[in-house]
């Protein structure tokens, strides 16, 4: 196989993990970080098995910025895809009165991803080519009063990424914003989600994997949301405010 | 959450658990009876239970292989159909495979699931070297032929009632292709067809779609369908570069249920003598791709939906082969008799290598049958009980929808060694509404 490695931050979670299958059905070697990354020994195996395909664990923390550098280091080898799926719902109701929550939501969703994704970006720039993924939110499109500390913070990860992608259009580097909507994971479990918008981890996977394919800019991983999020963007702020969605 | 079996019937409303992990497994394990459910293949409410149902689809990691004797581990949510997808491009294909390649492994030992090959290599638990069980105390213990073999025994066949399987380690067979040298032979009367499986008891995989509405002289008309594995040999030029390379099927989905009476005896005899021409004209030697061989209604996503909303009953027995002739004559004339013709009835030599202490095969034959729900087809089964009865059969526990305990008993000598077992192991963890039934 000469396919690229995809380097897969947040591997422990249910869109991660999905990605690294999807990634390693094409023929990709996959680098899996996540934070106690050992718990995943056995889906290392899983991969490996069914895709025939290397995949390496490494340890990462998306709050020790510090650890960025040394953690991109010790990559076998610098991937041709960097996808960062991490990510933190949060207590809303505690972020409002507890700042270490909404910071601890604040520094997972926007500062810690934002961040590691932007030292990669420079190493893939120096390179000359890469993509680099970034999992955000449609809860970053407009702030909501049941979700506005995730959704801010989305929000911040998202311009984030715009701005790479403006930066680095010339440079051979490419950006993918993806914006999933509901999505059936682990940080869902227990709500009620409406079955129609709702995406399974598999079907976030494929999607993104054809996009990075197409060179795709932004993913609405089901189209549906495009529409929704233009809808609710354009309502004018004197009636957003006075609504509940 | 309202589940049913594959033939949805019945229907209940159940507390279904999807564990991520065995540590959240055992969690449940307690005061309230679980049942382990994997696909939801079986097609009666052996996989059900309204107080607590425990899918294991999230346990689906496959864990090693071992490339030298082809032995493969894997979590008891894995698919078949992923473990081919995985292993045959690598030139290695399941021992024993059912009907549907949409049935968990773990589903699979459960019910010690025979295949086409059974009269030769009996059914998939003589091909699993070891499983760990959740016992009824939360304990997993691992279960081979020499570690704990009566649990292990029993395990296999055994319906899920002495554990929930957690991981199984079984052996893949080398294959060098994934074509399938099927030969179709015609059989005009039930004669002829059991004297062709005895003819070809040689051939791996041999397996008979019976006209259960004909009746007279072509009682028993069937078209015996005789299948190897291809070698490179076998394969025209074209295809020996890519032996594994076979087509992908387009899976076509039922979108709908069907109305209740679609299926009636007018159509299904329609069906059945147009089926019966096209084989007899197949008939000879053809390459046939393993998913169309294995799986011929794997193709059609939801097909138990063709039997409307009320959803449909299997009959499945088997019967010893010193009574298998009359027991047989004696079905299919009640089945013709009551025009209730099965759309897809099966018939097929089982073999008489040893299988779990609770499974389903035995050395005769087996008859499959698919009927509409309804008091008819239901009064019909009760009729086919007794046959099955008076000529020592017994019953498929994965088909079972409706059995008596009484029926059960009459069927299966084995049934007081199973409860002394379930007694020993503590009975009360582990039931399912088919189990509640049928008094085990």
């Amino acid at each position: 196989m000469t396919a690229d490695p995809v380097l897969i931050i947040g591997g422990k979670s249910d869109i991660g993990l999905a990605l690294a299958h999807r990634f390693a059905a094409a023929g990709h070697p996959i680098q899996l970080a996540a934070r106690d990354v050992g718990a995943l020994v056995t889906d290392k195996a899983d991969i490996e098995l069914r895709h025939g395909v290397a995949v390496t664990l490494h340890e990462i923390d998306v709050l020790a910025t510090e650890s960025f550098a040394p953690f991109l280091d010790g990559l076998p080898a610098l991937p041709g895809t960097a996808i960062c799926v991490v990510g933190l719902l949060g207590d809303q109701a505690r972020s409002e009165s507890d700042p270490a929550a909404a910071t601890l939501t604040f520094r997972s969703n926007f500062e810690g991803p934002a961040l590691l994704t932007g030292l990669i970006a420079n190493r893939f720039e120096q390179r000359g080519s890469g993509t680099l993924v970034g999992i955000s939110s449609v809860a970053g499109e407009r702030g909501r009063a049941s979700n506005y500390v995730y959704g801010s913070a989305k929000a911040g990860y998202t311009a984030f990424l715009s701005g790479l992608r403006n930066r680095l259009a010339k440079k051979g580097v490419h950006v993918l914003s993806v914006l999933p909507g509901f999505v059936d994971t682990r940080m869902t479990a227990g709500m009620d989600l409406p079955a129609k918008l709702t995406a399974q981890p598999t079907e976030v996977a494929s999607a993104v994997f054809k996009a990075v394919g197409a060179r795709r800019n932004v993913l609405y991983v089901k189209p549906i949301w495009w529409v929704i999020m233009t809808i609710i963007r354009a309502i004018p702020e004197r009636i957003f405010k006075g609504m509940s969605i | 959450m309202m589940i049913s079996g594959w033939g949805r019937y019945p229907r209940q409303d159940c507390v279904v658990h999807d564990p991520r992990s065995a540590e959240d497994l055992r969690g449940l394990i307690g005061q309230r009876p679980l049942i382990a459910r994997g696909n939801g293949r079986g097609y009666g409410d052996c996989a059900q239970q309204p107080a607590g149902t425990v899918s294991t689809l999230r346990l689906n990691r496959m864990l090693a292989f071992d490339a030298d004797t082809g032995l493969l581990v894997v979590e008891a949510g894995v698919l078949l159909a992923e473990v081919i997808n995985a292993f045959l491009p690598r030139g290695w294909f399941p021992p024993v495979t059912p009907g549907t390649k949409f049935v968990t492994i773990g589903g699979m030992v459960a019910a010690d699931v025979h295949g086409k090959n059974h009269h030769r290599d009996g059914a998939f638990g003589r091909f699993v070297a070891w499983f760990d069980l959740l016992d009824g105390t939360g304990e997993v213990r691992r279960c081979s032929p020499t570690s704990d073999p009566d649990l292990f025994d029993a395990t296999i066949g055994g319906m899920g009632l002495t554990g929930v399987i957690l991981h199984i380690a079984f052996h893949l067979q080398r294959v060098e292709s994934g074509w399938i040298r099927q030969t179709t032979l015609p059989a005009p009367d039930l004669d002829t067809a059991m004297r062709l499986f005895e003819d070809h008891a040689e051939v791996r995989y041999s397996v008979a779609w019976i006209d259960c509405l004909a009746g007279g002289r072509s009682l028993g008309r069937s078209a015996i369908m005789l299948g190897e594995h291809a070698s490179i040999v076998d394969l025209p030029e074209p295809l020996q570069a890519a032996p594994f390379g076979t087509p992908r099927r387009k899976l076509r989905t039922l979108p709908f249920d069907a109305p209740s009476g679609l299926l009636n005896g007018l159509t299904v005899r329609a069906f059945n003598a147009a089926y019966y021409r096209r084989q007899v004209m197949k008939r000879g030697l053809q390459l046939v791709d393993w998913d169309s061989y294995f799986y011929p209604l794997d193709a059609v996503g939801q097909w138990n939906r063709i039997y409307g909303r009320r959803g449909l009953l299997q009959f499945q027995c088997a019967l010893p082969l010193a009574s298998a002739r009359a027991g047989l004559i004696e079905l299919l004339e009640a089945i013709a008799k009551s025009g209730q013709g099965s759309f897809l009835a099966v018939l097929k030599r089982l073999g008489g290598l040893p299988g779990g202490a609770f499974s389903f095969p035995l050395d005769g034959y087996t008859l499959a049958l698919d009927f509409p729900v309804s008091a008819k087809t239901l009064a019909l089964m009760e009729r086919l009980d007794a046959i099955v009865l008076a000529h020592g059969g017994r019953f498929y526990l994965a088909k079972d929808s409706r059995m008596s305990a009484a029926t059960l008993r009459a069927s299966d000598a084995r049934v007081p060694q199973f409860l002394a077992l379930r007694q020993a192991e503590g009975a009360g963890a582990f039931a399912s509404s088919q189990s509640e039934r049928l008094e085990l």
